[in-house]
């Protein structure tokens, strides 16, 4: 018996793509975010507030991933922005690829901020870079404290936490300062907005920290 | 859930250092998996078996040798394992820590049978 030495990354071929998709947005000035979340947290309902509140003072486009359907591309579409639907057809997540192509669609110069919708899923997501700046987290307190304990592979990898329904608290056995410790236990220095989009509460706060990473020129 | 993708690219790379024919005499194809690498191995056991029945590759066994996940503390300076994706070192309990393994996702190598031709 021979052995043949291999050591190589099992998805180093998405991981290149993502690579490329990272210069291309680095030469375009295009700041990057991927939404992940569990189906429900309230991904696209924050897009939704965000593009209210941005779309007249930030240039803005956005990616929607779902297994099927348009819908939320069609939601999106409403606040006038450029939306691409990547529908996976029963695909758990997005990859870098498909992230590539759709960007055939959008116009890169006229873009400063790109927000990445990605398939409901906590799981399969964190393991596809997709060469966004910052992977952003949504966990909603409907989904309980303990989340991030259960899928710490998606807050150890997320730069910021949206804290989603925090207006449904008093109705919820969901410990707000419980969520945000378990999560802190993941990932320390991760970046925490507390958000409903009902009452807007945290909305604010969320879209100043993207209007001014989206203004500060990626460091390539 | 993304097992059967992972374990088409892991064929995918095997199939770079081997041709064809030689695949044939491939008997184990070795990879490594952290624990937080979000893999389940039964799930990716169950898919690779599943992808390669009917192929040259069919005889090969996928061999995991799964990886601990461990920080390294910058308080302490110790290297402990820790419950998977738990950045606290579960020594003195700061959060100043490095993930030292644990999200590992590779295909090590493959072992091939000489016997029957089969070489790089």
């Amino acid at each position: 018996m021979s052995v043949i030495t291999i050591e190589r990354k099992v998805l180093e071929k998405n991981d290149e793509v993502a690579r490329q998709n990272r210069e291309l947005f680095a030469d375009h000035g295009i700041f990057v975010i991927n939404m992940v979340s569990s189906p429900g947290a309230g991904k696209t309902s924050i897009l939704e507030r965000t593009l209210e509140t941005l779309r007249d003072t930030l240039k803005i486009a956005v990616i929607e991933g779902d297994v099927q359907t348009d819908l939320d591309a069609r939601r999106v579409a409403k606040y006038n922005v450029p939306a691409v639907q990547i529908v996976t057809r029963g695909g758990c997540h997005l990859e870098a690829n498909l992230v590539r192509e759709a960007l055939g669609s959008l116009k890169l110069d006229t873009i400063e901020l790109l927000v990445i919708e990605n398939v409901g899923n906590l799981v399969c997501p964190s393991n596809y870079d997709l060469g966004e700046a910052v992977k952003v987290v949504v966990a909603s307190t409907t989904e309980g404290d303990d989340k991030p304990l259960k899928y710490p592979a998606m807050f150890r990898n997320a730069s910021v936490l949206l804290i989603n329904k925090i207006d449904l608290l008093p109705y919820l056995p969901c410990d707000l300062a419980t969520l945000k410790d378990n999560a802190l236990k993941i990932n320390p220095s991760l970046t925490v907005f507390e958000t409903s989009c009902t009452s807007k509460q945290g909305i604010n706060a969320w879209c100043e920290w993207l209007m001014e990473n989206s203004r500060r020129k990626p460091a390539s | 859930m993304h097992e059967l993708s992972i374990a088409q690219s892991i064929i995918e790379i095997v199939g770079q250092y081997v041709t064809r024919a030689e695949q044939e005499q491939v008997r184990r194809v070795n990879v490594r998996i952290g624990a937080m690498a979000g893999v389940v191995p039964d799930s990716l056991e169950f898919c690779f078996a599943a992808v390669i029945h009917h192929t040259p590759l069919q005889d090969a066994v996928l061999v995991m040798e799964t990886v601990p996940f461990c920080v390294r503390c910058h308080a302490c300076g110790q290297t402990t394992e820790s419950e998977p994706g738990i950045a606290l070192c579960p020594a003195c309990g700061s959060a100043d820590t490095d993930i030292v393994s644990g999200t590992e996702l590779q295909v090590v190598s493959i072992d091939v049978d000489e016997a029957s031709g089969g070489g790089a």
